[in-house]
């Protein structure tokens, strides 16, 4: 038997100090590793919510009128909901495959914590699409004729309001991941979750372009960001937890 | 006798409108290798899925170390290495990536060991091939390294030998008899004629099952 001469590792000695090797900002980073390594490997998956964002901006002079003056009155709201809906397409994926191939019941048998593995994976899908549409934001902002007093709005209220919307939109698909066809449903689930987001969001572009502050808007967004952040990977895991037992 | 590892008091369970198992109880004593029998659909699976916590369609106890599981959930998921279904491995990373990530969820492992492990298994040279390159029994055997890592002392495997050539399975074998000698529990399911079978002991789901 020359496959055994391989030793066995020792059985774990269960002391009670063994909590040591337990940090959460460990797995937090090697998760965020595994993520955006995944992500890269599957480049168009990647790309696709970015297209999405494209071609809405793209159509919508075409569909509606190319007067820049309606467009520049429309352009904050345009660019919130295709954010939003980019976003949205983006996240049945986000842990389907897991679920498909089994790692995900590794995860949820692991003893680290489940909250923080999921905020990592949360926040690397957010690295992958809010990230980038808040960088091709003010290029789509442009084509709409945005007045350039409302880019610096636009980019900030995107950078802090895309991550609520991801964390919001994970607690959506890890409700429906133990579903054939989830997509509809976390839309349905998510969609109303979403709508103060968009309206703080368009708020505080519109104001940044009509020269009003913009902080209290961006202040609302942030808290809302808060909230999330600290609920959202709770509930993120209750929701695995429920869907990987069903 | 030692003290039981692992107790069930009293399962049951039901699915679609079927009992799958009532009042289903027995102990789990360390180095015991523990066979679950039972034909398609007697709920093998979902015996071992309730046992490893993923599962909560069940009333009754389990016990670990005598105390209730709920109760120690992170500690028991310590001690617990559960091979599931799938596998768990992921296609477009290579196994040494795979193992890895897996190491990441175990602190216990030691990520020196890796390359035994894979060499262990077969899989010398396939270390940076992505997964979606191997075939269907490289692929779990990538999975079945995780038990030459793990310090886990309870072993859940479901269907462990699927899709596994004769000598793997051989080898596995003899590495569950290891696992037992050296006090750990192995639960298993498996089509597989085991060669260890004066080693085992078996629960016949068909036997327990209610209507």
């Amino acid at each position: 038997m020359p496959m055994l001469e391989t030793k066995l590792q020792p059985l774990a000695v269960l002391e009670p100090d063994s909590d040591t090797e337990y940090r959460p900002g460990r797995i937090l980073l090697l998760t965020l590793k595994r993520e955006l390594r995944l992500a890269l490997r599957r480049r168009s998956d990647l790309v696709n919510p970015l297209i999405f964002f494209l071609m809405v901006a793209t159509l919508f002079p075409l569909g509606v009128s190319p007067e820049p003056s309606v467009l520049a009155t429309l352009a904050p709201g345009v660019v919130w909901v295709a954010a939003l809906l980019s976003t949205l397409l983006a996240m049945d994926s986000l842990f389907r495959s897991d679920y498909e191939d089994g790692s995900l019941e590794q995860i949820l048998l692991s003893p680290q914590p489940l909250f923080v593995v999921v905020f990592g994976k949360v926040l690397a899908h957010w690295m992958m699409t809010g990230l980038p549409l808040t960088l091709m934001a003010p290029l789509i902002g442009v084509m709409l004729f945005l007045p350039a007093e409302g880019m610096g709005g636009l980019v900030l209220s995107l950078l802090i309001g895309t991550p609520t919307l991801s964390l919001v939109g994970a607690i959506g698909a890890a409700l429906t991941v133990g579903l054939r066809k989830g997509g509809v449903l976390i839309s349905l689930l998510v969609l109303p979750l979403y709508i103060p987001v968009l309206i703080f969001g368009t708020a505080a572009v519109e104001a940044a372009v009509t020269g009003l502050p913009v902080a209290g808007h961006l202040a609302l967004l942030g808290a809302l960001l808060a909230l999330g952040a600290a609920l959202a990977p709770l509930a993120i895991a209750a929701a695995l937890r429920i869907s990987v037992s069903g | 006798m030692a003290e039981p590892l692992l107790q069930v008091v009293d399962l049951f369970c039901e699915r679609d409108d079927r009992v799958l198992f009532d009042g289903l109880g027995f102990s789990v004593f360390p180095g015991e290798i523990l066979q679950v029998e039972g034909q398609n659909g007697s709920g093998k699976t979902t015996l071992l899925r309730i046992l490893s916590g993923l599962s909560r369609h069940y009333e009754g106890q389990i016990l670990w170390r005598g105390k209730p599981v709920s109760e120690q959930a992170e500690s028991f998921r310590r001690e617990l290495l559960y091979f599931g279904h799938q596998a768990g491995v992921k296609a477009i990373l290579t196994p040494e990536e795979n193992l890895a990530w897996y190491a990441a969820l175990d602190p216990g492992i030691d990520l020196q060991q890796i390359p035994y492990a894979l060499n262990a298994v077969g899989l010398r040279g396939f270390e940076d091939v992505p997964c979606h390159m191997l075939s269907a029994g490289q692929n779990r055997r990538v999975s079945l390294a995780r038990l030459y890592l793990s310090r886990a002392p309870l072993w859940i495997l479901d269907e462990p030998f699927t899709a596994i050539d004769k000598k793997g399975v051989a080898a596995k074998e003899a590495l569950l008899l290891e696992h037992a000698r050296r006090g750990g529990t192995v639960m298993l399911t498996t089509h597989h004629e085991l060669d260890l079978s004066r080693h085992v002991r078996r629960i016949n789901l068909d036997e327990l099952s209610g209507t």
